[in-house]
């Protein structure tokens, strides 16, 4: 897309400026795995378009991303769905501030909290399997798997964090462990009643977000497609 | 003469279950990357994952775990992009932005979509709570939706292997759970050509096969 500058030096030249596409994120309010990409683009200062995805509308937003999930990014021709894939590829075209440390332990023990909760507790928790478990069995068997799967992981990544933990979860700096837990956190907490006291290293790193505009920004209850009620 | 001291690089240890979907990644990327290790196997059917003298070594209770001197990483994917970070060659993700999003996304349909629905823990629950059928209908479902999601994934980018003609780190993740939904859950890849391609591939390939369940030293005879 071209837009015609006029140069402020002569007034009898006209340049043309090339007009670079904003990204676009295909994102549901309540979706935790929306929320985490949500942090990485507002901690980088990239302007994005928000677009909210209409269940109701789903073929359009599948001719979009074929993988029909959620979120998903629009960087001109390319659209990169699932928020691991997201993450890293704005950490690697946007690398500044980056996402993970330099220290390689340190980056490991960065993919290991991530997939803590993208393989060990977010599979358990989001709504078709939920809806599974209570039609085959019924509701408080849902609550006592979703509690389950919540207790193993935060436990694996109280754990985890305990040696290495600063101001955030891995340091002194945001990296992608924080952009994987602050999410998870605010679901337990505000979807899932759960108690954070057995969890002191995670509970101190949440209450750091609150200080962060990047992670206050994410939250579900203001994105433009929450419910009115929810603010 | 003077007797030179030489520091002793020790060996890589890698805790492992032969039949571990998650360990078999990790497998590919060392036999891929020509690293030396000491396989040490832990019985996840016996729980040997929560023996103290496991929990001391990896406080995470999990298989795989990689043990290099003093660092301790557990996780598949954390593991080999450690690997991969501190051993270069060969590269397991491709030098283009675009491409190197595919591969995490595979990675992650696999490790997010598809792992934790059929791991044991879930499948002892489902049986427990609901019955042995729904258990097979369970994990079926799960890896129809997530290999039908590979297949419109890879089906405009892959080569010779998932995301061109070298192995990426979607392969790694790919061969173990196709090897799984052939061999464990009897799953007909007829609907996915795409993956049934891409998983021949590998047949030629010496990291992959020697990665295999059945070669490892914690295989039962009767597997060989």
């Amino acid at each position: 897309m071209y837009q015609v500058v006029v140069s402020e030096f002569s007034t009898s030249s006209l340049y043309y400026a090339e007009k670079k596409e904003k990204l676009k994120l295909y994102s549901y309010w309540k979706s935790s795995c929306s929320h985490r990409v949500r942090i990485a683009l507002t901690l980088k200062g990239i302007e994005y378009e928000y677009v909210p995805v209409n269940p109701l509308k789903r073929d359009e937003f599948l001719k979009i991303n074929p993988m029909g999930a959620v979120p998903a990014l629009v960087d001109g021709d390319v659209v990169v769905s699932d928020s691991l894939a997201i993450i890293m590829y704005l950490d690697e075209k946007y690398p500044e501030p980056p996402l993970l440390p330099r220290d390689l332990h340190k980056r490991a023990v960065n993919y290991q909290a991530a997939s803590i909760v993208f393989s060990g507790i977010q599979p358990y928790q989001n709504t078709p399997v939920a809806r599974y478990i209570v039609e085959k069995t019924n509701a408080e068997e849902k609550t006592a798997w979703v509690n389950n799967a919540i207790t193993k992981g935060f436990t694996a990544l109280e754990d985890l964090l305990v040696s290495c933990t600063g101001k955030y979860a891995t340091g002194d700096e945001v990296y992608l462990a924080d952009l994987f837990l602050a999410p998870q956190i605010h679901a337990a907490i505000n979807r899932f009643q759960i108690n954070m006291e057995p969890y002191p290293t995670l509970a101190k790193c949440y209450e750091s977000y609150n200080d962060l505009p990047a992670f206050q920004n994410a939250v579900p209850e203001k994105q433009p497609d929450a419910p009115a009620s929810t603010s | 003469m003077a007797n030179l001291g030489e520091e002793k690089k020790e060996k890589l240890k890698l805790y492992s279950y032969w039949r571990s979907s998650c360990a078999h990644r990790v497998r590919i990327a060392l036999s891929l990357k020509g690293l030396e290790y000491d396989y040490i196997p832990v019985n996840l059917l016996k729980g040997e994952q929560s023996d103290p003298d496991f929990k001391k070594i990896n406080p995470m209770g999990t298989v795989p775990a990689l043990v290099d001197g003093d660092v301790v990483i557990s996780d598949s994917l954390a593991i080999v992009m450690y690997l991969d970070e501190k051993y270069p060659e060969p590269p397991l993700l491709p030098p283009d932005l675009h491409k190197r999003a595919v591969n995490f996304q595979a990675a992650s349909i696999v490790l997010s979509g598809i792992q934790p629905h059929q791991n044991l823990g879930v499948i002892k629950f489902i049986e427990e709570k609901i019955n042995s059928e729904e258990k097979t209908a369970w994990v079926t479902n799960a890896i129809t939706k997530g290999f039908t999601a590979l297949e419109k994934l890879l089906v405009s980018c892959a080569g010779k292997h998932a995301t061109g003609d070298e192995v990426y780190l979607a392969d790694l993740f790919l061969a173990p759970q196709i090897y799984g939904a052939i061999n464990r859950y009897q799953i007909n890849m007829e609907p996915y050509p795409t993956l049934a391609k891409c998983y021949e591939s590998y047949k030629d390939l010496p990291a992959f096969q020697n990665a295999a369940p059945e070669k490892q030293p914690d295989a039962p005879a009767s597997t060989s």
